[in-house]
């Protein structure tokens, strides 16, 4: 080893022209062609995205106002209107669907990274964790179909927020459990050894390390249900209407408004788009983009919590 | 042949009464016939070869070892004259009396003042949290360097200050023993030696153990030393303890062979 790095300083003169960059190396030739490639494949892949965004500020913004924000959706052949409910709508239902599924999907992450790793049923819950993340939303659709929309005898927001759920479940609990694995054994050991009980090492010290993570995946999962629209075709339908403040049957007041199809963006989009009629193709183009705007919103909101958190 | 362990004979005022007959860790046995006395307001230490045991050894002091899977203890470590092994001890308790300093300095990801002030919020420590943070961070010789900046991030500190930090948030809650485990491995030797001389300090009011893989560093800080080494006979690794004695008397007049080779380098 020693006597071939001794040697090779004896004739430096023969290898000095060999450093100097040469178009002629095969080397150099495939570095460039391949530099290139990436470089366009990364331009494609950004194109849709920009185009989107371009046509969406574009053809969305020119009808977005302040009706468009706050009143109803017009019938056909009708001009003005606007989509105040749906936007309404979308927040209950996401919000619904939020409550549902990240304290389940943080506790059983909890006791999956936790409390029961290793075991036969962490392995199963995984496993499935993994298959649902590919679910086809519409398959979602069809679950909260038939169990809520057929049980509590139609169309309404809670239906619509558990076949969402469903679909944010495991991205939840997939990124808080790799979230809670990724904190160091060495800080669990150190509350341990200060006499931390189990309860207080998680709430205390691994919950807290792990929040941005966890946070993340939350605020993944809330971007890919506010844009879903086939599962809420089965369960929210839609509806020209507010939710409407009167009309308890059975259930509470404020439970049993929301029992009722509600508007949602996404499904706005999805009638309007189709439409034959310019105003209602304007209104999608403009839901488009507040859709969008709320979805960035939230991630941004996500994102500044998540700093404060890790400070 | 190994030589039989020594023990010093406990005269009733020993903080640990320790005597480890057989640790496994599932099918492994990992230690055998670990005896020890360790008074108040001294430092023993324990030496040996890698993976002879004394980290475990160290651990099954404050009950860290629950963890590991396939763990089993027989033989007893009082505590007090209690029994931290016995049937109806709360591992939670013994550790809130017995702290860890560990091998790489672990502070949380959270502020210096709250890192320190953990233990105590713990404890639901209703008194003055500031007094006892900073009592704790001067005891460790970190108050000056961190007053001003208490609340900002502990993961910020150089590795020696979080060492530091690391046996401040120990000793915040004044626990009767510190069990300190390869507490200089990760730090510069500058590092080490003011964590040498910390620990002479912290001596006048806890009762240190500490292992260290480091000779010298046996030989400048501890009263008593312990020596730890490895069976290979029966196929296993299973540590035992050696020799315990002390400090000058292991190092200056050895009994056994194993313990004057390993002191004098021959094997490692």
């Amino acid at each position: 080893m020693a006597a071939t790095v001794n040697k090779t300083p004896v004739e430096p003169e023969v290898d000095l022209p060999q450093l100097q960059r040469s178009l002629r190396q095969p080397r150099l030739l495939f570095s460039y062609f391949m530099s290139l490639m990436t470089g366009t494949a990364t331009v494609v892949a950004m194109f849709p995205l920009f185009s989107v965004l371009y046509l969406l500020i574009k053809r969305g913004g020119a009808s977005l106002s302040a009706a468009a924000l706050t009143e109803l959706p017009p019938a056909a052949m009708m001009t003005g209107g606007g989509f105040g409910n749906a936007i309404v709508g979308t927040i209950i239902i996401v919000l619904l669907a939020t409550l549902i599924a990240v304290p389940i999907g943080i506790l059983a992450a909890i006791y999956t990274a936790e409390f029961g790793p290793e075991t036969e049923f962490t392995r199963w819950v995984q496993f499935s964790a993994k298959i649902l993340t590919g679910l086809p939303s519409i398959l979602a659709g069809v679950f909260a179909f038939a169990t809520v929309v057929l049980v509590t005898g139609g169309f309404s927001a809670p239906a619509g927020a558990v076949a969402l759920a469903l679909l944010m479940l495991p991205t939840v609990l997939l990124t808080a459990e790799d979230a809670i694995k990724r904190v160091p054994t060495r800080m669990r050991e150190a509350a341990i050894g200060m006499g931390a009980t189990p309860t207080q090492v998680v709430t205390k010290v691994v919950l807290p390390t792990a929040v941005p993570g966890i946070l993340t995946g939350v605020m993944l999962a809330i971007a890919r249900a506010a844009g879903e629209t086939a599962p809420l075709l089965f369960t929210s339908l839609f509806s020209d209407f507010w939710i409407s403040r009167t009309n308890p049957v059975v259930l509470p007041k404020g439970v049993g408004d929301l029992m009722k199809p509600t508007a949602s963006l996404a499904v706005l989009i999805y009638n309007f788009s189709s439409s034959p009629f310019d105003n209602q193709i304007a209104l999608a183009w403009s839901a488009a983009l507040v859709l969008v705007l709320m979805v960035l919103l939230v991630n941004l909101a996500g994102q500044r919590l998540a700093k404060r958190y890790s400070r | 042949m190994a030589a039989l362990p020594t023990t010093l004979n406990a005269n009733g005022n020993s903080v640990i009464d320790c005597h480890i007959s057989e640790l496994h860790y599932g099918k492994f046995k990992a230690l055998r016939d670990v005896s020890l006395s360790i008074k108040p307001n001294t430092i023993t230490a324990f030496i040996g070869p890698s993976g002879c045991g004394k980290s475990t050894a160290l651990r099954c002091l404050n009950r860290m070892n629950d963890f590991v899977r396939g763990f089993r203890f027989k033989g007893h470590v009082f505590f007090r004259g209690q029994d931290i092994y016995g049937g109806r001890v709360d591992p939670v308790a013994v550790r809130r009396h017995i702290g860890m300093v560990f091998q790489q300095p672990n502070p949380f990801a959270m502020t210096i003042f709250r890192n320190v002030a953990f233990g105590l919020r713990l404890n639901r420590y209703k008194g003055a949290v500031e007094e006892r943070v900073e009592r704790a961070l001067r005891s460790a010789a970190l108050w000056d360097e961190v007053k001003d900046k208490l609340h900002s991030s502990a993961l910020a500190l150089s590795g020696g200050q979080q060492q530091r930090l690391c046996i401040a948030r120990a000793v915040a809650t004044e626990p009767a023993v510190l069990l300190m485990d390869e507490p200089c491995s990760a730090l510069d030797p500058i590092a080490t030696h003011r964590i040498e001389e910390l620990m002479q300090e912290l001596k006048t009011k806890y009762t240190i153990a500490i292992v260290t893989h480091n000779l010298q560093q046996a030989k400048r800080v501890a009263d008593q030393t312990a020596f730890l080494y490895v069976d290979t006979s029966a196929g296993g690794r299973t540590g035992y303890m050696v020799e315990y004695g002390d400090t000058e008397q292991i190092f200056e007049n050895p009994q056994a062979s194993e313990t004057q080779q390993y002191i004098r380098g021959e094997f490692s």
